[in-house]
């Protein structure tokens, strides 16, 4: 149905693509060809870059905490001048100013940096190419999905700068505290707003560009694997993120306006009973808030997944092991995360039977991610393994985001949970699955797609050391966290737990995390330079230069703007990882070449 | 971990190690197949691919195998899980009140204190209840957790297995001084424990505002300092001249002091007029130089409001 429906299709989403290739086109100005683009190759490097800028001042936020983990109440030194009084009277960071940046590093990772990397810039650039579209469905939309998160930024940003700071009530949020919290709150709960909305509408721009926009042939269960994880994604963004956008609003009416959705009558703040009406309930925040950030753990994980399959596909030269399980694991995943949201409440006084049933979802969520996870290393088996940068940083990914998952499930059973919430095991897990996980496969997609963004490859050997650097940290990062966290050290402490008797064997682990987080921070320099320099230093390279299969590989590299990136429109004829074929010319079969050309002649 | 002194240690901790052991059979394995893989299928030594891409029965194997080792888990852990919500019906309450940033415990007889004494070898019932924002009770010795609720009674129970002295925590972010809710749990013999607390009597019905304990004649402010633990005010205003999020008590009472009153800057005397309306009403003197924290509610009785003033003006 699609099939029929193309041509129509791709008149109405883009009008200047039916023009027979080679007529004549009115060029853009600057401002609307590189700023309000409406390209989907310009949206996707603008998202690429401001997430990138956002993941960095994230990071920085984190090693400036790490300072006072490491060394409580010590001058920071070299930076120290860079603060107000407020924050680091003397370089001594207040306790205030540390809440700042805890909340601030999580709303900032997540929000800011890495679902816009791995939907808003891979989605954008990547997933149009992959199924042979000449642009997204609704090109506006998708330009005023990238300034509706501009402008979420720039919001989370100035809340450092008004009276009393940013928001400082943790990444979640959770009233009644944040409701009596400083302006920063507001601040956050603004630029919730907008990012929330900025994901809205490229969910739904994903939804009606993959269905309706695939190239003629591109059936379901050719799709290359990362634009199913892109699809499930989308529908994850839509159905779950509305809940918190409410329940963000009323927030901000509970701050602005009185009302009191959150808040229980007969509270007792500043000694004197609260001027509000009451009745509300703490918890409905949490249902609100969690019922997003479960599946968001999945809309963090899934592209990492998607793009870790292309690249291991594409360098073992062989074709997915269970590329089907895979398809039907994802699908069931994204149903699975709207059921497992109140694991993380089991200790605000949920009944047991309620809590039985959340269990056994969490512990059966686990399935999906064990079968995908084991195709994916399965097929290395019997594969003509090639080591390139970013195949290095997808086999860092396997056994990464494996700790991850496997330490997740101590947390989904309400025993070992109600020890182990909240303390600094529940950090490492999430930062397991997070930066060791999708990171490293949010680099491995830097480095597999940068020839087809420049038409140049990125310098391996600084790839290398990126890489070997950055894996090696994290883990010096992360690890000590169980160990804390076992040992029962609560996290958001401003001083790392330092009044606590039973924490002091392990509060040693503090100053060796630290140091391997500012080790990372300088690692991550060869990237930036490696990222800066190839656009005009590096090797140049063929349009397809890691032999691949699928659509984005048969543009040329650096696909023209507004021009509907493919010089005919292709034809699909197969899977998507026809590799090393027997009786085939070479070992790679390009989706779009037909039979008698891939065949050996 | 894999030390602890309640009843609920060897099981938490053994539904951990289960899970533990599991995962790092599972880890270890595929990490090792993964090596071997990318070093016998490297390309140099591996021309000839295999076009292997998927098997069924390996795929189901896949899938039932963890499906059956998650529901163990799960069962697993679910029983552990019915004997921490399962309270013993002749268990001893209290309550512990979570305000910023301090815990209070009240006995039944009424005797209120901020360091918890309990039994060894009797099961507890806590209440947990907050004043104002979310708090979590949480003791790590003896692996139990419960968040304070603004609006809910929770209930949470132990059986101390040893005496001795244990950390509380508070697990809960409830704002600025958070890392500084600490609190204590002391575990005492069963006859050392009901001594105690046949001898908190007179405390508490002074502790609860009733008649001044005992008869004797006594100095007032003598009270002072044990009100201003179990009030909480130390967790914000020191008594020994240090700043922490609020003034010292040190020291004030009879200086001048420079406040912000209704957005202006005035210089006042403390007397002790002033310690009793910032006390009651804190907002309205704010001091100079320290921000506009939310101070908890204290409930004090006129008795007890005279005593901590009383105690203030000594402390110089």
């Amino acid at each position: 149905m699609a099939k029929n429906a193309h041509n129509k299709d791709l008149q109405v989403a883009h009008p200047e693509t039916s023009h027979a290739h080679g007529e004549h086109h009115p060029e853009l100005g600057f401002w609307r060809k590189y700023v309000f683009s409406t390209d989907h190759k310009i949206i996707g490097l603008q998202y690429g870059f401001t997430a990138l800028f956002f993941l960095l001042f994230g990071f920085t936020l984190v090693m400036i905490m790490r300072w006072q983990l490491a060394y409580p109440g010590e001058a920071i030194p070299l930076i120290g001048w860079l603060f107000s009084e407020e924050s680091m009277p003397g370089g001594v960071m207040l306790p205030e100013f540390y809440n700042q940046l805890g909340a601030m590093h999580g709303t900032i990772m997540v929000f800011l940096g890495v679902v816009p990397l791995a939907v808003g810039a891979f989605g954008n650039y990547v997933v149009p190419l992959q199924i042979g579209a000449p642009d997204m469905a609704f090109p506006k939309l998708n330009m005023a999905s990238y300034w509706a998160y501009f402008l979420g930024g720039v919001v989370m940003l100035s809340s450092f700068f008004v009276p009393a700071g940013a928001a400082k009530a943790g990444w979640t949020s959770y009233p009644p505290l944040a409701n009596i919290e400083t302006m920063g709150q507001t601040m956050w709960l603004l630029g919730m707003v907008f990012l929330i909305t900025s994901s809205l509408l490229g969910a739904i721009n994903f939804l009606t560009t993959i269905i309706q926009l695939r190239a003629e042939g591109l059936t379901f269960m050719r799709f290359p694997f990362f634009v199913w994880a892109q699809l499930i994604t989308s529908f994850l963004l839509l159905l779950a993120f509305p809940p918190l956008e409410a329940a963000a609003i009323l927030q901000l009416m509970d701050r602005l306006a009185g009302t009191s959705f959150f808040m229980p009558g007969g509270l007792v703040v500043s000694g004197q009973v609260m001027d509000i009406s009451g009745g509300g309930s703490p918890l409905l925040w949490q249902h609100l808030f969690w019922f997003l950030a479960h599946p968001e753990v999945y809309v963090l994980i899934l592209p990492a997944m998607g793009i870790v399959a292309e690249i291991i596909a594409n360098n073992t030269r062989k074709p997915l092991w269970g590329y089907k399980a895979m398809v039907y694991s994802v699908i069931f995943l994204g149903f699975m995360s709207f059921i497992v949201w109140a694991h993380h409440m089991f200790i605000t006084g949920m009944g047991t039977a309620i809590s039985a049933f959340f269990q056994i979802t969490t512990m059966i969520i686990s399935i999906p991610s064990v079968i995908i996870l084991s195709a994916l290393f399965l097929s290395l088996w019997g594969g003509s393994i090639r080591f390139t940068t970013p195949m290095l940083f997808a086999l860092g990914f396997l056994p990464m985001f494996g700790i991850g998952g496997l330490t997740g499930l101590p947390l989904g059973l309400a025993p070992t949970d109600i020890h182990l919430h909240d303390t600094y095991y529940v950090i490492g897990h999430f930062h397991y699955v997070v930066a060791p996980g999708t990171i490293l496969a949010l680099f491995a997609g830097i480095y597999y797609w940068y020839p087809k963004i420049t038409g140049r490859s990125m310098n391996d050997l600084l790839g290398k050391i990126h890489f070997w650097g950055t894996i090696i940290c994290m883990n010096f990062i992360f690890m000590p966290m169980f160990i804390q966290g076992l040992a029962g050290v609560s996290r958001r402490l401003y001083d790392g737990g330092q009044l606590y008797q039973f924490a002091q064997p392990v509060l040693k682990w503090n100053e060796v995390m630290s140091i391997a987080a500012w080790i990372m921070g300088l690692v991550q320099i060869v990237f930036i330079v490696n990222l800066f320099m190839s656009i005009r230093k590096g090797k140049k390279v063929s349009d397809n230069p890691w032999e691949a299969t699928t659509l984005e590989w048969s543009a040329t590299s650096s696909p023209p703007l507004a021009h509907g990136n493919f010089e005919t429109m292709p034809q699909v004829y197969r899977g998507p990882y026809e590799y090393s074929v027997p009786g085939n010319s070479r070992d790679f079969a390009p989706q779009n070449e037909p039979e008698e050309k891939v065949s050996a002649a | 971990m894999f030390s602890g002194s309640s009843t609920f240690v060897s099981e938490v901790d053994q539904a951990f190690l289960f899970i533990l052991i599991i995962s790092v059979i599972f880890f270890v394995g595929i990490v090792f197949a993964m090596i071997y893989f990318v070093v016998r299928y490297h390309h140099k030594k591996n021309q000839t691919v295999s076009q292997s891409s998927g098997n069924l029965t390996l795929e189901l194997l896949w899938t039932v195998i963890p499906t059956i080792l998650v529901l163990a888990m799960f069962y697993y852990g679910f029983i552990g899980y019915r004997n921490m919500k399962t309270i013993p019906p002749d268990a001893l309450e209290i309550q512990a009140l979570g305000r910023m940033w301090s815990w209070l415990y009240t006995y039944e007889n009424g005797y209120q204190t901020d360091t918890l004494t309990v039994p060894v070898g009797k099961p507890v019932k806590i209440r947990v209840e907050s004043a104002d924002v979310l708090h979590s009770f949480y003791i790590p010795a003896f692996r139990i957790k419960q968040d304070a609720v603004p609006g809910m009674k929770n209930y949470v129970w132990f059986e101390a297995t040893e005496t001795g002295t244990f950390d509380i925590f508070c697990a809960e972010y409830c704002g600025d001084r958070h890392s500084y809710m600490l609190s204590l749990v002391k575990v005492v013999p069963q006859e050392e424990y009901a001594s105690w607390y046949d001898g908190t009597a007179q405390f508490a019905s002074a502790a609860s505002g009733g008649a001044a304990g005992g008869g004797a004649e006594r100095k007032p402010g003598s009270r002072g300092p044990m009100l201003v633990k179990i009030k909480g005010c130390v967790a914000c205003h020191s008594i020994d001249g240090s700043p922490l999020v609020g003034p010292t008590f040190k020291g004030v009472f009879g200086h001048q002091v420079a406040v912000i009153t209704d957005g202006k800057e005035r210089e006042i005397l403390a007397d002790e007029e002033y310690l009793r309306r910032s006390i009651l009403e804190p907002q309205t003197d704010r001091v100079k130089g320290f921000e506009n924290i939310p101070m908890p509610p204290q409930n004090l009785t006129e008795e007890e409001l005279a005593e901590i003033i009383a105690y203030i003006k000594e402390l110089q």
